[in-house]
Order: structure tokens, then C-alpha cells, then sequence
């Protein structure tokens, strides 16, 4: 980590957005994270997300529970509110958050510990409810701050930092999650910021809950030889089953894909996506065969990375409920109370 | 023997199986008798149980209004053999007893000091209808035609009900009817004189209820929200509370739905549990809506760790708490006021809840709307502590009221031109004296007013600090905020004795009717109570005024702990000894019977006499 504060004066070259923004406005305040942290990769990859997508920063709601991860929101989007809630409990508060005002666009941010211990529930709930947020996992399979302990994505087998091996099976949040109706799920690593950001940017467009399982390696306690989550380890058993590119976003990416065929995949925005396959027979709108895929391939002790799965006609919480399109903490007296009258009725009927 | 005779005021008690589609039966009983003008006050008592197992419905007559329980049985109407010898035991001496004569019983199994009155109503419906379920359902109808009669409940009352309850349903409209006219005949040729015996209890029509409504707490509770704004409500089912989810969905059905567009302007959540239920609230309020769960003791316990995030975080939001017996699962379908310290104190490290008490249906629906604009006000959790005994039962009160030229108090939510004109904003500072900040709400203004939400200590910038001073600052602060909720919180309502006295009463909540009952017996006995009902914590100075102002003050509550008279001894620093323990604590709500008999047990062995003022 630095303690030098960055100066707040932006370089008058720097490139504005559609909106007028820089990516300096984009960024928050200085990582206390340790340096070489996969986590600060992450934030820097959401800030050019954000900052490609045109989006105002202060239409963004960050939300996290608790861990380093989830202390990383104050790390980016300085200029939107946060919430660094309880242990676990992100995805609730981001569900509420969410119902209040439809209008903005929700990031949650947790970690292996906060989603796949004491937050499985509430991870598991959000997901099948469908809450239009984009829910990363910054998954290092360690706790970091209470320094070093397995947490529950921790391989079985894998070994901690004092030689501790691992005897408990881990949770595959990312089975989880394609099992459970995520509508929009992938898989990216922190070492790889040319795959992740189109990631993002890909959770941002969709239409439903989308969940990002980052593979983060912890340089003080989780990047060691026997670690499954090192960065040699993630780069080396990487499987990239696909890249994305947006079509209008991406203009330089005009030659041919070097691999496999492309498939577009439209958003709820009105963009496409553009697919660049990387194994030819890996479908990503199919929902079974994509967890079939990625079993098999974890079973061989490969991470398969990419859009693992999309759904471009998802639903969100929102139409399942019916909700108003204007959002509900907009409304007044006149929306809510039914007024004198009406209870005079109601009163009637009760006698 | 003699036969107990009164006239409207009596004690009916129906012993049922649940599930037997008494309930219905049982509700006709005391509607009829209320829209004869003689107020009633039922209740249910049932078990943890969907079917099959003994439930009860005690049903008091009171022409003078009494709505408390009052204790012991004048009639019992014994429907369920599993609990017949228990149910034979509570009659009075002189009451009376009406059962299902189908199967012959040994004179053993009754008593002689009591009246019995056989009715083969098994029998009967079996003889008269061929479907089970109708055997079963009419049969509760042909019992009510056989009680009307005997108690001189106008049959034609009974099916002006019927009428209502069956709109546009002939078929069942006239089979109910026939079913009531059987049971009046059968009652009149068979169970009156001189086949059978008088029965000495009796309905005659007064005009004592008024314009008073019918309502079950957990409904009115509801109507509040709807009315107070809330637009989230997230919850999780549990007894004694799943009814108010319920009822707010219906009225919601009903008030909420844009006629345009059929679009929905309130969202309601199930949640997975207790804990994501309060999440769920906690967001919305984080993000200017006005949110609600609903609970019992269970939930509350669950939910602490919340409930201090959002204490601490200074997020509005409302828990509606129908308390049930506890602890752990305790009692689930009986009624305590026993989850005050836990709600109050909820959550680790110095906290302190503010906390409604309803009373009765009326003031469940306004504490619930006031509840959601203290939360906003005050950028707090705030508490309606109702109970079960308020919640799930209907009781008479005054019709509910909502003043139209009533606005929403949102409280201290700076705008974007408020932020763009210059006006500082520290999101946990203390600008107006009131320990109240400013709050922004997410999405408000581009460059201006965004702020970071934790549970970690922050400065009054919001900005993350380990430093001590900060940290004492805010929970000064907090302290502060508390000390403006006890001026803004409902404040209690001072019933004085007619003549001065050195004894007062505190009572709150469910404890009312009763309470209300036993200050006229006691004082019919010299005994004279000052008596001061709370309806909110933390107290207003008045209430320490009120305890300086007397020798002994009787804290009449509905808990083993006497937690009120800690809340009290704790906040107010009182001297303990002051404050005398009425506490009742079965599972059954309390009676006038027994407040009045532990004031009279106090005031009589400690020889602690009411003086009177000399008259000069």
C-alpha cells in the first residue's frame, strides 16, 4: 500500500467520457490494501468499466460486507455512496437498496469468506430472487485480515501459508450460482485485466443478477507454492472458454478473432456483446451444459474463466413483484395514502 | 345450587378441535352479541398446531365495556372430548355447561354444582347432512343457533351476518340459515324449560359499542403502514406476527396498485430469514424508503446484530415486534411483554432502541404510522412492541383516523439544490443541536454529498477513523438523538385517581383494558391509584415526575423480569425499592382479577393505607 495521497488534479489530456468524466473520477480513495493485493486490481478494473460505460458515477450504489474485500468499495467511486455493511449480509441490504430506488445501478462487493461462510444464505437467496446488481466475489480462498486462516473456496488439499493442508471439500460459487438462476455468471482473475473488464462490463449491461467469481491472489498469506490460488498456480491452470468485446464499445478490435467463431449477445441496454469463443463447443446461453463444462473441468483441477453462462432475457426482482417504474422512495403522499375517506370505508366494514 | 345469573356480563368459552372450522362459528357468537350493543372482547387460545389439537375461544360480555380477560368460565361450550376434564374444571360454581350429548358420558364425568345442558348436535348433523365436512361445519352452526336461543342472542342478528358473510352466495347463505334455525328450534323444544333447564345468563340489547370498529391488532398494525408510507416490507413468518405481512399485502392489493398501469407501489419480500429481512429494510432505508419487517421474540434476537449496524450507521427503520412467550421458542402461541430489554438494549456495545407500546388496534395503526416517520426523523431503528394478545385477537376499539392534511415527516434528508447552494454537509455531524445529522441519499447529486455508510467508527465526515475523540463525538451524539426521541415519542396518557394518593401504577400495552378495570375495583375498595399508561421508551421527563410524585408505584407488565421497572430504575435512576413488581407471566393475558388482587395483597400486608386528605 502507499500512504502518498494522489493528487487531486487531473492531467489536462486525460480522455473524457461521454458523460465529461475522467478516469480519475472514477477513482476513490487510497488502497490500505498490501501492495501487489489481487483486490486493487479488481477496484481498477471497475473503475475502467465504469468509466467506458459512460456512467455517472453518482448513479452507482457499492455495497460490501466485511473482509478486505469488501473494504475495497472505498478504493473506487469516491463520488458514489457506499455501504460496508455486516459479515455476510451484503446481498440483503443490497436487495432492499435495490427495491428502494430501481433507478441506480448496484455493485456488491464481497469476498470467499464474507459469500461462502457466513454469507451462503443471503448469496443464495439474492441470486434466485434475481436482484439486478452485479455481485463480485473477490476470491482469494484465505482470510486475509484475520491473517491467513482456510476460507471456504480454499481447494481441498491446497496448503496454507505454515503448511496447513486443507481437508474440507470447497464451495463452488460459481456451481452455485448457475444452479441457483443467476442469469449472468463468469469467472475472471485479477491478474488478467483485459479479460475481467469486459466482464464487468458485460454484469453492468445485463438485465438480472450477475455474479463476477474473481479469482484474487493474497500476496501475504495465499500466494505460496501449494496454494491453488497463487498467481502462478491461477496462470497456469487458467481456461479462458471465451473473451468478451462490446461491439460499439471496442472499435479497434476490428481484426479477426484468433480463435474460434463469435456470437453476440444483445443486452438489455441495446448493446451487443461480442463473443470471442475459445473452446468451439462451449455454448454460453446453456445453463446445463455450462455447468457440466465447468464441473469437468474443475474436476481435472483447470479454472475455467470467461462468461460461463448468460441469460439476455433475464428478469430482475423488480418484474417479479410488479414494482412501479418510478422508484419507490420517490413516491409521496399522494402515491402512498390512501387517505380519510378510504379508511372511513375500511372502518365500516368492521363493525 | 345456585345459578350464577347475569345479564350482559358473562364469560363464554368455546373448547374445540383445531381446525374444525369452529373459528368461523365462534366469531358469528361475538359479532352477534356486539351488533346487539353489548361490547365483547374474544380471544383465541390455540396451540402450535394446524390441526387436531385443543383451541379455545373466550368470549366476555361486558355492557360496561370491560375488554381485559377477565378469568373464569360462567359457561363453557364443550365441543372437544380431549379436554373435557380440564375444561370442566375452570366452570365457576353455579355456571354452565353445554356439550355434545351424542355419546352417553357416566354422571361421573360432570359436576353437580353446575348446570349441564346436553345437545346431540353430532347426531343431528349426521341425521341431516351426508357430507362430512358439512356435518362438521354446520354443526358449529346448528351449536350457535342452540346458544342464541339460550342466551336471548336475537337469531335474526345472527343472520343479517350471515347475510354479509355470504353476499351473492345464496346456496350457502341458505343452507347456513337452516343450519342456525335447527339448533334454535332443537333449543327451544328440547333444552328450555320445561324439557331442559333456564339458563341464567343472558343478552339483552344495549347501545354501548358505538361507533367503535372490530379489528385484530396485527390488521390495524398494518392499515398503519400503508397509511405511514412504508413501500418495503420484508419478513419472515412467524407467530404471532406473520398476519401483519399478510394483512399489509391485502391492504396493499387494495390501495397501492396504480389504476393505470396495474404496477405495484410497494414491494413485498419474503425472506429467506429474519436476518435478511432486516437487511433488506436496512437497505431500503439506507436508500430513502420507508421499510418495515415483522417479527416475534425470535426474530428479534436473530436480527441484533442489524439492528446495532443500523443504530450505529444511523438508518431509518421500523420492526413491528408482536411479542410471544419467551425465551428461545418458548410460547409460541401465547402472549408476554417480555422482549423489552432485549429490544431496547438490542445489539452488542452501548445501544439504546426507541420503542412504541400500543394498546390497543387504534393505536397499533398510529404507532406504526408514527413509527415510520420517528425512523426518519430520528435515522434510527424504532420499535412497535405489540403482542400477541393485541395482535391476534379482534377488539373493540375507536375507529382508526388519519387526518388528510397529514404529511410524511422524511426528516433531515439533504436535497441536490440544498448540497449545490453551498450548505455543509457532514453526514454524522451535529448541526441543529438535536443530535440529528443530515443524511443524502444515494444517486442525489453528481460531485456532491456522497458519503460511505459502515459500522466502523467514522468521523462526522463519514470518513473512516480509529481516533477516540471522533468515537466518543458520535456516541455522544447518539445519546443526544435519544434524549430528542423522548420528546418527540408518543407521550403517556395520566389517568388520576379521583382523589390524591401517594400510590401510582405504571402499566403499557395489552395490560390496558385490564388495567383500566382493576384502578375501578381497587377504588371501589379504597384502594386509590394515580395510574400512568406508557406508550413509548426512552421516558419523557413526566414519567420521572410521575414516580417522584408518589410514595410506591405499582409496574404492572407482562414478563417474569419486571423489564419495564428495569428499563425504568435504569434510565430514569430510580430507587428500586420505589417501584413495586405486578407481574404476570403465564402465557394468558393478564386479568383485573389479578392486578387488583396483588395491589390489595401489597397495599394490605404492608399496611402502606391510601391517605385520605382531611376534609377540612
Amino acid at each position: 500500500m502507499t500512504y502518498i495521497a494522489r493528487p487531486r488534479l487531473h492531467h489536462p489530456t486525460l480522455v473524457r467520457n461521454k458523460v465529461g468524466y475522467t478516469r480519475r473520477d472514477y477513482e476513490g480513495k487510497i488502497s490500505t490494501l498490501c501492495a501487489g493485493c489481487g483486490h486493487d486490481s479488481i477496484s481498477a478494473a471497475i473503475v475502467q468499466a465504469c468509466w467506458e460505460l459512460d456512467i455517472e458515477p453518482h448513479r452507482v450504489a457499492k455495497l460490501s460486507g466485511i473482509g478486505c474485500s469488501s473494504k475495497t468499495p472505498d478504493y473506487f467511486l469516491g463520488a458514489s455512496h457506499g455501504f460496508n455493511t455486516v459479515h455476510g449480509r451484503m446481498p440483503s441490504v443490497l436487495t432492499g437498496a435495490n427495491l428502494a430506488n430501481r433507478d441506480l445501478l448496484y455493485l456488491g462487493v464481497s469476498g470467499d469468506g464474507d459469500s461462502a461462510s457466513i454469507g451462503l444464505g443471503q448469496f443464495a437467496h439474492a441470486m434466485r430472487r434475481g436482484v439486478r446488481m452485479v455481485y463480485i466475489v473477490e476470491n482469494n480462498g484465505v482470510y486475509g485480515l484475520t491473517k491467513g486462516q482456510f476460507s471456504a473456496t480454499a481447494d481441498r488439499g491446497s496448503k496454507s501459508k505454515k503448511g496447513v493442508v486443507n481437508a474440507d471439500a470447497p464451495v463452488d460459487l460459481i456451481g452455485m450460482a448457475l444452479q441457483l438462476g443467476a442469469t449472468y455468471v463468469a469467472r475472471g482473475f485479477s491478474g488478467d485485466k483485459a479479460q475481467l473488464v469486459p466482464l464487468i462490463e458485460g454484469a453492468i449491461g445485463h438485465g438480472g443478477a450477475a455474479f463476477i467469481d474473481v479469482i484474487s491472489p493474497c500476496v501475504a498469506f495465499n500466494n505460496h507454492a501449494g496454494s491453488t490460488r497463487s498467481y502462478d498456480y491461477v496462470r497456469e491452470h487458467n481456461d479462458a472458454v471465451n473473451r468478451i468485446d462490446f461491439i460499439d464499445l471496442a472499435p479497434e478490435v476490428t481484426a479477426e478473432p484468433g480463435a474460434g467463431e463469435v456470437i453476440t449477445v444483445p443486452q438489455p441496454d441495446g448493446t451487443m456483446m461480442r463473443l470471442r469463443k475459445l473452446h468451439t463447443d462451449y455454448d454460453p446461453t446453456d445453463r446445463v451444459r455450462a455447468m457440466d463444462h465447468v464441473q469437468a473441468h474443475q474436476a481435472r483441477g483447470e479454472i475455467v474463466t470467461g462468461l460461463l453462462y448468460v441469460d439476455s432475457h433475464a428478469t430482475d426482482l423488480h418484474e417479479g413483484l410488479n414494482t412501479v417504474k418510478r422508484p419507490l422512495n420517490a413516491l409521496t403522499e399522494a402515491d402512498l395514502c390512501p387517505g380519510a375517506a378510504a379508511l372511513a370505508k375500511v372502518n365500516a366494514s368492521l363493525r | 345450587m345456585k345459578r350464577i345469573e347475569a345479564v350482559n356480563d358473562f364469560v363464554v368459552k368455546f373448547a374445540n378441535v383445531n381446525g374444525s372450522g369452529s373459528a368461523s362459528a365462534n366469531e358469528l357468537f361475538a359479532r352477534s352479541i356486539l351488533r346487539m350493543g353489548v361490547p365483547v372482547s374474544p380471544r383465541n387460545i390455540f396451540p402450535s398446531n394446524i390441526q387436531g389439537l385443543p383451541t379455545w375461544y373466550e368470549v366476555r360480555v361486558s355492557e360496561r365495556g370491560w375488554l381485559g380477560r377477565r378469568g373464569g368460565i360462567d359457561m363453557m361450550v364443550a365441543m372437544n372430548p380431549q379436554t373435557w376434564d380440564q375444561d370442566l374444571a375452570e366452570i365457576e360454581p353455579g355456571g354452565y355447561l353445554f356439550y355434545d350429548s351424542t355419546k352417553p358420558m357416566p354422571k361421573s364425568a360432570f359436576r353437580d354444582d353446575i348446570t349441564v345442558i346436553g345437545m346431540p348436535a353430532t347426531a343431528i348433523c349426521n341425521a341431516t347432512y351426508d357430507d362430512a365436512r358439512q356435518r362438521q361445519l354446520f354443526k358449529n352452526i346448528m351449536v350457535l343457533g342452540a346458544l342464541a336461543v339460550l342466551l336471548d342472542v336475537d337469531p335474526a342478528v345472527i343472520e343479517s351476518l350471515f347475510g354479509e358473510q355470504y353476499r351473492g352466495k345464496e346456496r350457502l347463505l341458505e343452507s347456513n340459515i337452516r343450519a342456525l334455525h335447527a339448533g334454535c328450534s332443537f333449543a327451544r323444544d328440547q333444552l328450555m324449560p320445561p324439557h331442559g333447564s333456564e339458563v341464567g345468563l343472558k343478552v339483552r340489547r344495549a347501545d354501548r359499542v358505538g361507533n367503535r370498529i372490530f379489528i385484530e391488532g396485527n390488521a390495524a398494525t398494518a392499515l398503519g403502514c400503508v397509511y405511514g408510507g412504508a413501500t418495503v416490507c420484508a419478513w419472515y413468518p412467524i407467530t404471532p406476527s406473520s398476519s401483519v405481512a399478510e394483512a399489509f399485502d391485502k391492504y396493499c392489493r387494495q390501495f397501492r396498485v396504480d389504476p393505470d398501469t396495474g404496477e405495484n407501489k410497494f414491494a413485498i419480500v419474503q425472506a429467506e430469514d429474519e436476518i435478511a429481512s432486516i437487511g433488506i429494510i436496512t437497505g431500503a432505508g439506507w436508500n430513502g424508503a420507508r421499510a418495515f419487517t415483522c417479527t416475534s421474540g425470535p426474530g428479534i434476537s436473530l436480527m441484533t446484530e442489524f439492528i446495532g449496524l443500523a443504530y450505529f450507521a444511523e438508518i431509518p427503520l421500523t420492526i413491528i415486534d408482536v411479542q410471544r412467550g419467551g425465551p428461545s421458542t418458548g410460547m409460541p402461541t401465547r402472549t408476554q411483554q417480555a422482549d423489552l430489554i432485549a429490544s431496547a438494549y438490542a445489539s452488542h456495545g452501548d445501544t439504546k432502541h426507541v420503542l412504541l407500546l400500543p394498546h390497543d388496534p387504534a393505536e397499533c395503526f398510529e404507532h406504526a404510522a408514527v413509527a415510520l416517520d420517528l425512523a426518519d426523523r430520528l435515522q434510527t431503528p424504532v420499535f412497535v412492541m405489540s403482542d400477541l394478545d393485541i395482535g391476534m385477537n379482534q377488539r373493540l376499539c375507536e375507529p382508526l383516523q388519519w387526518d388528510d392534511s397529514r404529511r410524511y415527516d422524511r426528516g433531515k434528508v439533504m436535497t441536490a439544490a440544498e448540497l449545490e447552494s453551498g450548505k455543509e454537509f457532514g453526514r454524522y455531524k451535529d448541526v441543529d443541536g438535536d443530535g440529528v445529522p443530515w443524511r443524502t441519499l444515494p444517486g442525489t447529486h453528481p460531485t456532491l454529498g456522497a458519503y460511505f455508510t459502515r459500522g466502523t467508527t467514522r468521523d462526522a465526515y463519514a470518513r473512516y477513523s480509529e481516533s477516540g475523540k471522533d468515537y466518543t463525538y458520535n456516541v455522544e451524539r447518539l445519546l443526544q438523538k435519544f434524549a430528542t426521541a423522548a420528546e418527540i415519542v408518543p407521550q403517556p396518557v395520566l389517568k388520576a385517581a379521583d382523589r390524591k394518593t401517594r400510590l401510582g401504577a405504571i402499566y403499557f400495552g395489552s395490560t390496558s383494558p385490564a388495567m383500566d378495570e382493576a384502578l375501578e375495583g381497587l377504588a371501589g375498595a379504597d384502594i386509590h391509584l394515580d395510574a400512568l399508561r406508557l406508550r413509548a421508551f426512552p421516558f419523557p421527563e413526566s414519567v420521572r415526575d410521575f414516580i417522584e410524585e408518589h410514595d410506591q408505584v405499582f409496574v404492572v407488565e407482562q414478563n417474569r423480569d419486571a423489564q419495564m421497572r428495569t428499563l425504568l430504575v435504569n434510565e430514569l435512576e430510580i430507587d428500586p425499592a420505589k417501584l413495586i413488581r405486578v407481574l404476570h407471566f403465564d402465557g394468558t393475558p393478564i386479568t383485573a382479577r389479578y392486578i387488583s388482587g396483588a395491589i390489595t395483597k401489597f397495599v394490605h400486608t404492608l399496611a402502606v393505607a391510601p391517605r385520605r386528605e382531611k376534609i377540612a
